[in-house]
């Protein structure tokens, strides 16, 4: 499908993605993996006093936000993307089949992902660019697989203009249906029974001009609320 | 007879692992995690035709300098690290069985990659759960287990599907090593060890998940000084410990 640009539209960057996906968080004990890519950078914008039980699949559960200065990191406690965390107090660490017992025994509530394609009922591809002679699956399978709930974190829309919410994928998949929400530079979108479900759009958008860059059809819900950060 | 499991040297420990071993590498991504003496002894030693499982591929020894260089900013890299890459660039891996083959989207192309690209090297593709179950279930003498992750996508290949609770699973076979090369961090000379934070991953999964467990330590204390609350991998699944140098050795070429 060909899409219209939009190019003089604003758009969310990666930081402002990961900044609306920390909304999703809560304290209580539900457990959330940070996936490689935007993911990792969600947890830089949790509230230090919170009790928000972050796991990463390196085998690190409890940890703070990413320390920026070179000073205070310590390579000993790193989040999956190999950037140091901050060591808080509840922090466990644990072996790799450890990890993915946690994961796969459907211990973590909510997993947030990167994302190629994200088709109408949820499949989910992520592990393979086109033209690449491999990717990389990492532990992102395991977590669309198994984890109670996967939300990702993605550009509406490939460098060219391509839609990335699609009808069916033609990339190679990573799990199926597994997408319960999708968090977007310009949308938030949930994958439900009944469809695509529009529940929040970035000022400067129109509802009609999110379905102009989505393949699938969406329903606004009756809610839509304007995203913020 | 005391049991004494301490090697003199990295070049010693590696001394018997034959062309066409298959060998688990321990580590995950970051510095502090990789075997890194043991993969540069494994260099010097030059087997060949290796199957190595892991994470990642690992860098090239040019890659892993500009790595340094630009991670500096972020958290200072040792000079001492060394990545499987370095086994990958100098033609010793014939096949890896990886979760990370190659960096995804990067433009940076890993050794694995220019020789996947080549034809020069085989991939069995797997994600970290499955890998790390897989040489879990080596150690714990399972044949093979099924998981819910895999079925309809690219990890199905030829392996059976069975349904149960509604949802289709892979048997995923166990998967024992010649070797297992990890990193700890302190040791008695029975074998026991205790890692250091997230440099347990899959170092602590490899143990014990091939005939020989070699672990590279920042220590070796008096056996009875670790605390038996706290041991995270008995003695039994590990048959060699050697510790590394109080001053780091920066060329991998450098025996040690």
């Amino acid at each position: 499908m060909s899409a219209p640009r939009f190019e003089d539209k604003p758009r969310l960057d990666d930081w402002a993605m990961a900044m609306r996906a920390a909304q999703e968080l809560e304290e209580g004990g539900k457990v959330f993996n940070l996936g490689f890519g935007i993911p990792m950078l969600i947890s830089s914008f949790v509230d230090r006093e919170a009790e928000v039980l972050l796991h990463s699949e390196n085998g690190v559960i409890g940890f703070g936000p990413v320390i920026e200065d070179p000073e205070r990191a310590d390579r000993y406690c790193i989040n999956g993307g190999g950037q140091p965390v901050e060591k808080r107090p509840g922090v466990a660490f644990m072996s790799h089949e450890e990890s993915f017992a946690l994961i796969r025994g459907g211990w973590v509530d909510v997993t947030f992902l990167g994302a190629l394609q994200v088709a109408a009922n949820g499949d989910l591809a992520n592990w393979k660019v086109p033209g690449k002679i491999s990717g990389a699956l990492g532990g992102g399978q395991d977590l669309a697989f198994c984890a109670k709930s996967v939300v990702c974190i993605t550009t509406h829309q490939t460098k060219d203009g391509t839609p990335k919410i699609v009808n069916r994928l033609s990339l190679d998949i990573t799990a199926p249906e597994c997408v319960k929400r999708i968090i977007s530079d310009i949308a938030v979108i949930d994958i439900t029974p009944d469809g695509l479900v529009l529940r929040e759009v970035l000022p400067g958008w129109t509802p009609d001009e999110v379905q102009q860059v989505t393949e699938p059809e969406l329903s606004v819900t009756s809610d839509l609320v304007e995203m913020a950060l | 007879m005391p049991i004494d499991k301490v090697v003199g040297s990295f070049d010693e420990a590696v001394a018997d692992v034959a062309d066409g071993s298959l060998i688990h590498v321990g580590g995950f991504g970051g510095p502090a995690e990789y075997p890194s003496y043991l993969i540069a002894a494994l260099a010097r030693r030059g087997s060949k035709g290796l199957t190595i499982t892991g994470n990642h591929s690992g860098f090239s020894e040019g890659q892993l300098t500009m790595m340094k260089q630009r991670m500096s900013g972020m958290m200072a890299y040792p000079d001492d690290y060394f990545s499987p890459g370095i086994l990958v660039e100098r033609g010793q891996v014939a096949k890896g069985i990886l979760a990370f083959p190659v960096l995804p989207g990067a433009a940076l192309k890993v050794p694995f990659e220019e020789l996947l690209e080549k034809g020069e090297v085989e991939l069995e593709l797997i994600g970290q759960g499955s890998l790390a179950e897989r040489i879990r279930a080596a150690r714990a003498g399972i044949a093979a287990f099924y998981t819910p992750v895999g079925p309809g996508t690219v990890t199905q290949r030829d392996k059976e599907v069975r349904w149960f609770d509604g949802r289709p699973h892979l048997l995923e076979r166990a998967l024992k090593g010649d070797f297992s090369i990890i990193r700890a961090h302190k040791a008695d000379r029975w074998g026991n060890l205790v890692y250091r934070g997230t440099a347990r991953t899959f170092n602590a999964t490899m143990a014990g998940g091939s005939r020989v467990t070699i672990a590279e330590v920042d220590e070796i204390v008096e056996l009875g000084e670790l605390d038996p609350e706290c041991i995270i991998t008995p003695a039994p699944y590990v048959q060699r410990v050697v510790v590394r140098p109080q001053e780091p050795v920066t060329d991998w070429r450098t025996p040690c």
